[in-house]
């Protein structure tokens, strides 16, 4: 795995739903955090990876990477702008 | 006095199986009403109609029951309001769209504003069997452009900027088509499998491309008693004045090659779309 140069507020699983919750629940953790403050967000491959990304950048976040992971899913770091 | 139902026909107005009843065919352009537009309109249906309207299948409106004797008075009452009567018969269609770019994430053109400018250019022009124009946004395709005598659907010719990307690896999981692969930090583009969707764009967080919006323009689509999917020569245009040189270039071939009443696929079927490609190329290189 690549390395990170950048430490991680919270995480959120939005492998345990289907759009358009996966955003809904990605949206409802980036909301706890404050601005600057950094989540990542572990999704499954597919649909999530292909639309989730970009529906965070709509909504203002700054998007820093996407991993993928050991067991197929993928980790998605965000940086929260905005409160 | 004899009916001359091909020129009421010409004005939208449409013969109902109730004698001496029309239902009256109103020009929109790319789906769009004002609301002043539609308080005229329902004001007409109920004064005029029978209180109601109809929306059709190509994103107009028609009110049904007008009568005969009536059809001045209606027409002056619509024009009150910014309301004209459409068109039926053989000529250029009301022209369809999408809310495209100005309104939806997903669209990669101004398809309401290229609606209007297609239909200032040709509405209502007069040529062998009808002519339908239909844009759709982006490769979602709402719009179903292919089913269009010529359809344009909204699309992004994208190139790398590698000095804004963080590589993030977002835009090839978001590229539906394969197309983008990274390599050791570098992303390369297959332009045989690149759709024009746009998608990479849409999710790069930091606009690390360069992109040209452009339309795909699709030929001899129908889908009535024949069904055939408009196809495009050319795999992407990338301006405007091409985009309606083409569009100039495929009526005319229709208004001089077509017989009465044959719809473009036909005429493209009868005298051969190596010729038809020939015109649209020469009128793409200018």
């Amino acid at each position: 795995m690549a390395e990170l140069d950048f430490k991680i507020d919270d995480s959120v699983d939005i492998t345990d739903v289907v759009c358009p919750t996966t955003f809904v629940k990605a949206k409802v953790a980036l909301e706890e955090l404050d601005d600057g403050q950094i989540l990542s967000v572990r999704m499954n491959d597919g649909e999530p990876v292909q639309n989730v990304p970009r529906s965070i950048k709509e909504e203002g976040h700054q998007i820093l990477k996407l991993i993928k992971n050991a067991d197929g899913t993928y980790t998605l770091y965000v940086k929260k702008v905005g409160d | 006095m004899a009916v001359d139902y091909a020129l009421l026909k010409k004005g939208g107005f449409m013969r109902q199986k109730q004698k001496n009843n029309f239902s009256l065919r109103l020009r929109v352009v790319g789906g769009n009403l004002t609301a002043t537009q539609l308080a005229t309109i329902a004001g007409v249906a109920e004064k005029y109609g029978d209180g109601h309207v109809h929306l059709t299948s190509r994103q107009s409106v028609e009110i049904p029951f007008i009568k005969l004797e009536q059809i001045d008075e209606v027409k002056a009452a619509l024009s009150k309001g910014n309301v004209e009567p459409g068109v039926c018969g053989p000529r250029v269609r009301t022209v369809t769209a999408c809310q495209g770019a100005a309104i939806c994430p997903s669209g990669c053109i101004d398809t309401y504003a290229l609606a209007k400018e297609l239909d200032d250019r040709y509405f209502a022009r007069e040529l062998p069997h009808k002519f339908k124009f239909g844009i759709t946004g982006c490769q979602n395709n709402c719009l179903k452009a292919e089913e269009n005598d010529l359809g344009i659907k909204g699309g992004i010719q994208v190139k790398w900027r590698e000095a804004e990307c963080i590589g993030c690896g977002v835009c090839e999981k978001a590229c539906r088509s394969g197309a983008i692969t990274i390599i050791d930090g570098k992303i390369t583009v297959d332009d045989g499998k690149c759709n024009f969707c746009g998608r990479c764009v849409k999710s790069c967080p930091t606009e690390a491309w360069d992109t040209v919006h452009g339309y795909i323009v699709s030929f001899g689509g129908l889908f009535g008693n024949s069904i055939n999917k408009g196809e495009a020569i050319i795999p992407f245009i990338e301006n405007k004045e091409k985009l309606m040189a083409v569009c100039d270039a495929a009526i005319e071939f229709f208004a001089e090659n077509a017989k009465p009443s044959e719809r473009f696929k036909f005429t493209l079927d009868r005298v051969g779309r190596d010729k038809f490609t020939e015109k649209i190329l020469e009128a793409y290189n200018g």
